[in-house]
């Protein structure tokens, strides 16, 4: 990936991002159905997918508590 | 920004009644009383002491903490993840195995407390706008440099011209000054939502701007 695309992915937005508040607010559901099935994760909650990827901090709080889910099976 | 179509459905459609019977123990002790609820809030501790533990843990070669500094926001947060749950067990929709519900308070702690820490020793400096650091930011090459020239002074203009002052706030602190989001949102008096808001609005203007111009889609196709 050069210079441009990176900077068009970083200002591209998506009209279907739900932003933090609604993404966290099911991160614990969204994160058990990616542990068992990510395709129908991504396809129930398109819009906490796209905001996953967009975001810094909230994508650091799934990987965290994917992890943490992901120790305990 | 939009509401997945997921959201209401899950939350309308839950029961307790679903729940799995590890997360019915739990709810069962936890709402219970005497020895068999305090032993059951000890065992949460331990759980959410080990989940902030290994957490911090994880976040930690990007942070400048050491050991007990670690440790120190690791027990805080298992200590006020612990607080949220036990208030909020009513709120527990059974959604998810209660453990991951859990799980989560942990996380969000641990992520708060270590915003709050950015600026005891924050790093980088926090006067002046450094639009030298752009081009490093995004990745761009030598090779791409000299053209990098064109497209940042619209990008710079952009940002003064079609941005709202807190529109340019927030771009500045983020992208030219590396400010944590969360780090910034604590300094600003908001939260994380309301400066993801502002950045997705001014993301929005700043593309429109650099597509008018012909600057990003002419270095895309190009490039590609």
């Amino acid at each position: 990936m050069n210079g441009w695309d990176e900077l068009d992915r970083f200002l591209r937005t998506d009209p279907r991002d739900v932003g933090c508040d609604k993404a966290m607010e099911l991160l614990h559901v969204y994160v058990e159905l990616v542990t068992r099935h990510p395709d129908a994760a991504r396809e129930r909650y398109p819009g906490i997918a796209v905001h996953l990827r967009a975001c810094g901090p909230c994508n650091d709080d799934f990987e965290g508590l994917l992890a943490a889910v992901s120790d305990s099976i | 920004m939009a509401a997945d179509p997921g959201l209401g459905e899950n939350q309308a459609t839950s029961t307790l009644a679903s729940v799995d019977a590890e997360s019915a123990e739990w709810l069962r002790t936890l709402g219970g009383a005497g020895a068999e609820r305090e032993a059951a809030v000890e065992r949460l501790h331990a759980v959410l002491l080990r989940v902030a533990g290994n957490e911090v843990h994880r976040r930690a070669p990007r942070l400048r903490l050491s050991g007990p500094e670690l440790d120190d926001v690791a027990h805080q947060a298992a200590a006020d993840a612990l607080l949220a749950v036990t208030a909020k067990l009513g709120q527990f929709r059974g959604e998810s195995r209660f453990t991951t519900w859990v799980y989560k308070f942990a996380v969000l702690e641990v992520s708060a407390k270590l915003g709050r820490h950015f600026w005891r020793d924050p790093g980088v400096p926090l006067e002046g706008e450094d639009w030298e650091r752009l081009p490093g930011r995004f990745g761009f090459d030598p090779a791409e440099r000299l053209e990098w020239r064109d497209l940042a002074a619209a990008l710079r203009r952009a940002v003064d011209e079609e941005l709202t002052e807190r529109q340019r706030q927030i771009f500045v602190a983020i992208v030219l000054k590396g400010v944590p989001p969360d780090a910034l949102a604590v300094e600003l008096g908001t939260n994380r939502n309301a400066v993801y808001k502002t950045m997705f609005d001014a993301r929005r203007k700043l593309r429109a701007a650099l597509v008018a111009g012909g600057y990003l889609d002419i270095g895309i196709r190009g490039r590609s």
